[in-house]
């Protein structure tokens, strides 16, 4: 009796331990090798025939498609420089440079990856349409309210991800956070 | 009381093995991952057009929405397939993914260095049977092994402003993937 509860207890534990630390690792997106800069976190290793086993698992429980490190790199940010939520009835400013590549896209998208309705059909800008700075600097409001200059709604939701994709570019595995990889800044201006 | 603790802590181990275990099983197992959403719309070694993401529906989560893409599912058991895709006037890209969604190659328009990507695809071993001669008469394509004997192979056109939308969409209709012939006799 006392070692059928002992190893009954111990197998509890097994469940709790290992299916709990997969629940964890898969829904807050574990992978090795992220490449962090400011908010902005990337995975390029993920976009590789070298992906990990957790990228892997991430990448069929989401169901997307990796962006192959041949295409680019996509940095994804859920929180402003100073760590806190983006939340979609707030001001958010996205100001500075992207690092050297033909192209880059950013896009709005809720937690589970999907774009957000709004009023204008605007999900994202690519860097041709963006409207920049004599120094070549850009500044993208992203707010539930209409905004001179480059306007990103949000659709008033709750939480969102900001991801940016580089086209084409030298940002890869070995690159490490520095001068050469300049994200644009997060920043909450105000909140209602 | 010692016996218990050694009971959880024979138990923490055990639960170490069952998360690696349940990570590496997952892409095994798992339903709604990309190609088994894909595959519906997209016959086998064929290029079928994949519809834009909307806020409403969208055929996989974080599609970037500013480009036009195209997906061929791929099956090399009958043999090598032959891709071919006339780039668009902004970017274009090609990736390449395994049955699990891993991506292990992808080139762009301007590594390609051409008006038209073209590119044969096979397995390592059909890649070892080649006859040699042929391997020099097919020098200037680009041959890409994949691990796998199937999988999805993205084409995708960036639209810089949503104008050049049909511009990017008609040049990714244009793609083709098919099945290469039989390897024609050496001359």
């Amino acid at each position: 009796m006392r070692l059928l509860l002992g190893s009954l207890f111990a197998l509890v534990v097994a469940a709790i331990v290992g299916l709990g630390a997969t629940y964890l690792a898969l829904t807050r997106g574990a992978a090795f090798g992220p490449l962090t800069i400011g908010s902005w976190t990337a995975w390029p290793k993920t976009g590789t025939a070298d992906a990990d086993p957790y990228a892997r698992a991430s990448i069929a429980r989401i169901g997307r498609l990796p962006t192959a490190l041949g295409d680019g790199v996509a940095f994804t940010a859920s929180t402003d420089d100073r760590g806190r939520l983006l939340d979609g009835r707030c001001d958010v400013v996205l100001a500075g440079i992207t690092p050297a590549a033909r192209f880059w896209t950013v896009t709005l998208y809720n937690p589970d990856g999907e774009l957000v309705a709004n009023s204008v059909n605007r999900f994202g800008f690519t860097s041709q349409e963006i409207v920049r700075h004599a120094d070549g600097g850009f500044e993208i409001v992203v707010t539930p309210r209409a905004n001179p200059g480059n306007w990103l709604p949000t659709g008033g939701v709750e939480r969102y991800v900001l991801v940016l994709r580089l086209y084409d570019t030298a940002v890869g595995v070995s690159t490490k956070a520095g001068r050469e990889v300049p994200m644009p800044a997060v920043t909450i201006r105000s909140c209602p | 009381m010692i016996r218990w603790l050694l009971l959880a802590f024979g138990g923490a181990l055990l639960g170490g093995i069952v998360h690696l275990a349940t990570i590496i099983m997952l892409p095994r197992t798992a339903t709604q991952d990309a190609y088994s959403r894909l595959a519906p719309g997209a016959p086998v070694n064929t290029v079928a057009a994949v519809p834009a993401p909307t806020p409403e529906s969208a055929p996989m989560p974080f599609m970037d929405p500013a480009f036009a893409s195209a997906v061929c599912r791929y099956d090399l058991s009958q043999g090598p397939l032959k891709l071919s895709v006339p780039v668009s006037l902004a970017y274009t890209s090609v990736s390449f993914y395994t049955r699990y969604d891993v991506a292990y190659y992808a080139i762009n328009d301007r590594a390609a260095g051409r008006r038209v990507i073209e590119l044969d695809l096979m397995t390592a071993d059909q890649h070892n049977q080649m006859p040699e001669d042929e391997e020099i008469t097919a020098a200037d394509r680009l041959i890409v092994e994949s691990p796998t004997l199937t999988g999805l192979i993205a084409i995708r056109a960036l639209a810089p402003e949503p104008g050049l939308m049909s511009m990017a969409q008609s040049a990714i209709a244009a793609a083709k993937c098919v099945r290469a012939e039989d390897p024609k006799p050496a001359r």
